[in-house]
């Protein structure tokens, strides 16, 4: 959707001039994944499907409630389903929707080589352009989640989109909309962020889970798909959702310093090269050397 | 049969020359060169946004990541071979010591004080020892990143994903070095040393340019009987 479609142009009732005239309300947007309602019945691994066009795939039975044991090219939205047993004995079936993080600071598109092959959009969307993508796979190294997969027919790399296609005709993703719990939830990140702050505040005030918290890793500069968590202290134990995920130091070295340096050098190489031919020029095959050898 | 020309491991000798590089060594070393010069090409396409227009020159960014590899085996396959004809040679001996001390009369063409060098100088062998180390660095990170599915294809392979940028990151520290290195035996060899790139074209060198740069391996040859003098056209002299 056009964000000047959601500025405030006049708000009702209002004395004076229009408070927030002029801003986009709806600037960037963001998925909220509350965990603590999740009943995993998987409907949005279905609309995901459904609404991207690719066929039903066969599951894996590994004596879970999870449908396969990874995302695949084909596959973006998984719910990970992981059986927990806490220090007093008691269990705890976790389920959390696993799908691109739409990182503000994303790994992948740092990491990608291919011009234009990744876009990340100004409300936070960050998506592949399989035309431009070349299949190497940089993406895969730089992304923490482990979220782009390779499809070895196309050599092309494929996600999550967040429903980009969607987002942009004003309907939310597929996934939230098939959501039957209501525990997706889809916005502005400062709307999200304060409902999620809102089931937090309940989860500790009205139940055991004091621990409960927001999962929006600063590491990689927040993310557009915000989880509320039973226990913050510990995203691990939700199926490898790193505590602190951020764009890999070797990533960033490569990419940056390695890349400006080696540029440097090259182009201070050449130079002197040149500067030594225009100052010594090519080695005399002469009398006076083979004299000088005879010596 | 009185033709002016002697013929010996695939390389026509006329008066007072010898073979400096038989047949077999060119075709390797030009299998390396031009497998050298599309892995560096396309190499600095992936490297840089700013050289990623030699993709598109190079019949674009898929193409290229196809050939990269296959190339690349082709150029490590090249530098085993030559591994196999040239690492008795590539030692290093005390000429090669005492030649290192007059590096700087070498870089200044104050050639009369170089101190003598066999068939391959002290420069010549550590250029062969960073592209066959650097290529063994490539090789080794660069089928990984062929397949990056192997190493870290898998959500809980914590180890293979923190592993790959690392792997990442040494091919092109490598491949930077061998730039490095790449550039100035270009220079070197068509720019500097005159005769240099004569020799690795046709195999043959005049003994003169012999005399005046690997004086030790002239010397050898001369006790081998290897140099085709004109006299010996008068004798008929062959293999």
């Amino acid at each position: 959707m056009s964000n000047g479609l959601m500025e405030v142009k006049q708000i009702s009732g209002h004395r004076g001039g229009t408070p927030g005239s002029g801003v986009s309300r709806d600037y960037d947007v963001c998925k909220l994944v509350d965990t603590t309602t999740c009943i995993g019945c998987k409907a949005c691994e279905v609309a995901c499907l459904e609404w991207n066009g690719y066929d039903f795939r066969e599951t894996t039975f590994d004596n879970t409630y999870q449908t396969m044991p990874d995302t695949a090219w084909n596959f973006w939205n998984l719910i990970r389903f992981n059986e927990v047993t806490h220090d007093d004995g008691t269990v705890s079936w976790l389920m959390r929707k696993d799908q691109c993080m739409h990182c503000a600071d994303p790994g992948c598109l740092t990491a990608c080589p291919a011009d234009g092959a990744i876009v990340q959009y100004q409300n936070g969307i960050v998506d592949f352009n399989q035309a431009n993508c070349i299949g190497c796979q940089y993406c895969v190294t730089g992304c923490p989640f482990n979220i782009p997969k390779f499809n070895n027919a196309t050599k092309k790399v494929y996600k999550c989109t967040l429903c980009s296609d969607r987002v942009g005709a004003g309907l939310e993703p597929a996934c939230i909309k098939s959501c039957p719990t209501g525990c997706l939830h889809f916005g502005s990140k400062e709307d999200m962020l304060n409902l999620a702050h809102n089931r937090v505040d309940q989860l500790k005030a009205n139940t055991s889970y004091k621990n409960a918290g927001i999962y929006d890793p600063d590491g990689v500069g927040g993310t557009h798909v915000v989880y509320v968590l039973h226990d913050a202290t510990n995203p691990e134990q939700y199926g490898g959702l790193p505590s602190n995920p951020t764009v890999p130091f070797f990533v960033k070295m490569w990419k940056g310093p390695l890349k400006w340096l080696g540029g440097i050098a090259m182009g201070l190489g050449v130079a002197a090269l040149f500067g030594h031919y225009v100052r010594y020029g090519p080695k005399p095959v002469d009398e006076a050397t083979e004299q000088g050898r005879a010596k | 049969m009185s033709s002016n020309i002697v013929s010996r491991h695939g390389t026509d000798l006329r008066g007072d020359e010898i073979v400096r590089y038989t047949l077999k060594e060119r075709m390797c070393h030009w299998i390396a060169g031009v497998s050298y010069l599309y892995l560096f090409a396309t190499g600095l396409a992936l490297f840089t946004p700013y050289l990623y227009w030699i993709a598109y020159v190079l019949g674009g960014g898929p193409t290229i990541r196809f050939w990269h590899p296959w190339v690349g085996l082709v150029f490590f396959g090249s530098i085993m071979w030559m591994h196999s004809m040239w690492k008795g040679e590539m030692k290093t001996t005390e000429q090669d010591r005492r030649w290192d001390k007059t590096i700087k009369a070498y870089v200044t063409n104050h050639d009369e004080v170089v101190a003598p060098a066999g068939h391959f100088n002290h420069g010549q062998k550590q250029f062969y020892w960073a592209m066959f180390w650097g290529s063994l660095v490539l090789v080794i990170t660069g089928v990984l990143m062929w397949f990056p599915e192997l190493v870290s294809g898998h959500q809980g392979n914590a180890v293979g994903h923190a592993l790959m940028p690392v792997i990442v990151f040494l091919h092109c520290a490598a491949a930077l070095v061998t730039i490095g290195a790449f550039m100035i035996h270009v220079y070197m060899g068509i720019f500097f040393v005159s005769g240099g790139l004569h020799g690795i074209l046709w195999g043959r060198v005049p003994v003169a340019w012999v005399r005046a740069h690997h004086p030790l391996w002239l010397e050898q040859a001369q006790r081998e009987n290897r140099v085709v003098s004109s006299t010996s056209f008068k004798q008929g002299a062959d293999d």
